[in-house]
């Protein structure tokens, strides 16, 4: 009981002082307070300030707990300075092929000087919210905190009311992007804790083509916590290949909305690989508002240590004859913690619907735990759905097979993981982001098997 | 190359531990075939699982001496890098690793620990597709995955061409024969033939006689009930072969009375 009283005194500090800090934002705005922008964030910040931040008591919260966080002193500040980085200390986070279209963001700020973009045209926006506000205002109108509700969910409602910055991802009808987007998001916590929002717009219309990776990292010794949120438009027959990768520090808390709305015979691809991190929960929905629509979720967690990461989809089938697959797996040493929550909601007019999932593991220590939850809430009767989740250990015929040709141990045991995951991997279509990818997993199962 | 002296070994199962080797005494030198032969359950795959490290065996007795080594106190992968290979009787499957990727890691860890350089990718393309003919593997196939989709015969095939690429001293083949019809027989018989030398030896373990037309065994020991019950030249396979179970009873009882 006095537990809980601390918890919610806690809580209501921190949410207490952002409600503040809105109040103190908005009396420094201008012109722009009055505008349609400014009437959505004061209206997230009332239903942010009416629901507070999750609690363990709420069925989808049920195994992340955020009062750790909750528990730190965070100096959220509206009016970020500039970031001291240069270009030399971000070089180490950039692709080993090299940049094409490079964004990068530091506490949520946009660094034009850290950035090169080669794909912006007539028909290509590649850039930040800011920019992109101002050059296409009726397509931010159109499209922004149109699909990401935040009425039930105060960590989307958290980030609208406070959405400065973020990427804007914006793809013409029948216009190929052709050179993908590397999206880099820097936790500076090099001098206190620091709490970002960063809000990413990805509108791909109808026939357009794109590949996108949203990259987090962390640097500092204090703490951070990122609340951020993807809105992604998949237009009609249009084809996008979006990418999450956290390798956050282990005093990093990570929580992340990426809502995604697809129309007829649209084809989304996402990929969610966490590494890194304390917290992270993320949670991908995709609605197919079309008919005819594909959808895939892939996604890898591997962990050590006490790192907890909860993924929570949602496959919501709203019309006919759309597919969709989704594919989690997992490695888990130490006293690490994964959640996998998969729904699949197939609604009344979704008959023939094909949705599948998929989420395996591996347990490399006794002390880590996996909660596994597939949910399929069906409501048409001519649908094929299934789903099937997975834990153990490595196999130890193949283990033994693979040393008694001399391998040791710990490759035995990397060979065995690298092909675990492989079909994970093999789902990031562009080359540059797979090699990235590929190479962060070998120093990371070389970690994890010390 | 390799002295075992009074073997003695139990498994580890559900129901208890159970002895399986009760005192096997066998002596193999380089340039040697030894076949070992016996019924089902007369030990001679726990032999194999014994001498190349596999887990859930307790050895309660006796010694085993390769090139003066006490063998039983290195792990599998030690054995492997001195030396010591097994071509299973159930080759395992591993999904997601080629064939390629796995033997070049092998050879790559076995020379590390002899504090040579790592093979180039060029060298080791040039012997991969040398050996594959030498079992007579279609080299596409080893780009795929261990042992997946492989029939019965191409995983023995499989087995005999890692034994070819990693070149150990010596070569455990636990009914290597078995599920193999008298063509893909011939292929190992034949891989195998031209991989002996006075450097290597051979552990040929078989239920039949079959594969030692083609394989010729120096010695022959036949295994009965955990123990090496007779030893003979080739000539002792023939003799089994013809005898079968009544020849079996006739040692049992010599050995008991």
């Amino acid at each position: 009981m006095e537990n809980n009283l601390k918890e919610n005194k806690t809580d209501k500090d921190l949410k207490q002082k952002l409600v503040e800090e809105f109040k103190s934002m908005e009396s420094k705005l201008n012109g722009e307070a009055s505008g349609n922008f400014h009437k959505i964030r004061k209206d997230a910040i009332a239903v942010f300030d009416k629901l507070g931040f999750p609690v363990k008591k709420m069925e989808e919260w049920k195994y992340t707990n955020l009062n750790p966080l909750l528990n730190h002193d965070f100096h959220y500040s509206s009016d970020r300075k500039q970031s001291e980085l240069k270009k030399s200390d971000i070089e180490k986070y950039k692709f080993e092929s090299g940049e094409k279209n490079f964004l990068v963001f530091v506490n949520g700020v946009f660094i034009e000087d850290l950035s090169s973009v080669i794909s912006n045209s007539e028909n290509i926006y590649v850039g930040n919210i800011t920019g992109g506000r101002k050059k296409y205002p009726e397509i931010f109108e159109k499209h922004f905190s149109k699909y990401a509700d935040y009425s039930d969910r105060s960590l989307v409602a958290l980030n609208t009311a406070f959405s400065a910055d973020g990427a804007f991802v914006y793809v013409k009808k029948n216009t190929d992007l052709k050179e993908a987007v590397h999206i880099l998001h820097i936790s500076d916590a090099e001098k206190e804790n620091v709490m970002l929002q960063p809000r990413n717009l990805f509108v791909i219309e109808e026939g357009g083509r794109a590949e996108i990776a949203e990259d987090y990292y962390s640097k500092g010794d204090n703490f951070s916590f990122t609340n951020m949120v993807t809105e992604v438009y998949c237009g009609k027959n249009s084809h996008t290949g979006h990418y999450k990768i956290q390798n956050e520090g282990d005093k990093d808390y990570h929580v992340g909305m990426t809502q995604v709305h697809q129309e007829q015979d649209s084809n989304y691809s996402n990929t969610t690989v966490s590494w890194g991190g304390s917290i992270i929960r993320n949670d991908l929905n995709a609605v197919f508002d079309g008919r005819n629509t594909e959808s895939h979720f892939f996604g890898l967690y591997l962990l050590d240590g006490k790192q907890h990461v909860d993924n929570h989809t949602l496959a919501d089938h709203k019309m006919p004859d759309c597919f969709s697959n989704e594919l989690y797996k997992g490695i888990l040493s130490g006293h690490s913690t994964g959640v996998f929550n998969g729904k699949i909601m197939v609604r009344e007019d979704a008959q023939k619907t094909n949705a599948y999932q998929s989420n395996g593991n591996i347990l490399l220590s006794d002390d880590a735990t996996i909660y596994s939850k597939p949910q399929l809430e069906i409501f048409a009767d001519d649908v094929k759905c299934s789903h099937g989740a997975t834990s153990g250990q490595l196999n130890e015929d193949e283990m033994f097979y693979i040393k008694s040709r001399g391998i040791g141990d710990k490759n035995a045991k990397a060979l065995l993981l690298k092909a675990f995951v492989s079909d994970v991997i093999d789902s990031i279509k562009t080359d540059e982001f797979r090699e990235h990818v590929e190479n962060k997993l070998e120093h990371k199962l070389e970690y994890i098997l010390r | 190359m390799l002295i075992i002296k009074n073997l003695k070994a139990k498994i580890k199962t559900s129901e208890g531990d159970k002895q399986i080797l009760k005192g096997i005494n066998l002596t193999v030198n380089a340039g040697e075939i030894h076949a070992i032969m016996g019924p089902n359950g007369s030990g001679k795959s726990t032999l194999a699982s014994v001498l190349t490290g596999r887990e859930g065996y307790d050895v309660t007795e006796g010694e085993v001496l390769y090139d003066g080594k006490d063998l039983l106190d290195l792990d599998p992968e030690e054995r492997a890098r001195e030396g010591i290979f097994l071509a299973f009787q159930y080759p395992i499957e591993i999904p997601g690793v080629s064939n390629v990727n796995f033997l070049k890691t092998a050879i790559n860890e076995i020379r590390k620990s002899k504090g040579e350089e790592p093979m180039s990718s060029v060298e080791f393309l040039k012997v991969m597709k040398e050996k594959a003919k030498l079992v007579d593997i279609d080299p596409a196939m080893l780009s795929r995955y261990v042992n997946v989709g492989f029939s019965g015969g191409e995983k023995k095939r499989n087995e005999i061409f890692q034994l070819a690429m990693l070149e150990p001293k010596l070569s455990i083949l636990d009914e290597t024969d078995s599920g193999l019809d008298i063509d893909a027989l011939k292929i190992v018989a034949n891989g195998v033939n031209q991989l002996k030398s006075d450097k290597n030896a051979f552990i040929v373990i078989t239920h039949y006689q079959r594969l030692l037309n083609y394989i010729v065994p120096d010695f022959v020991h036949v295994m009965y009930e955990g123990r090496i019950v007779k030893s003979g030249g080739k000539e002792l396979a023939l003799e089994l072969e013809e005898n079968g179970y009544e020849f079996i009873n006739g040692i049992k009882e010599n050995a008991e009375a």
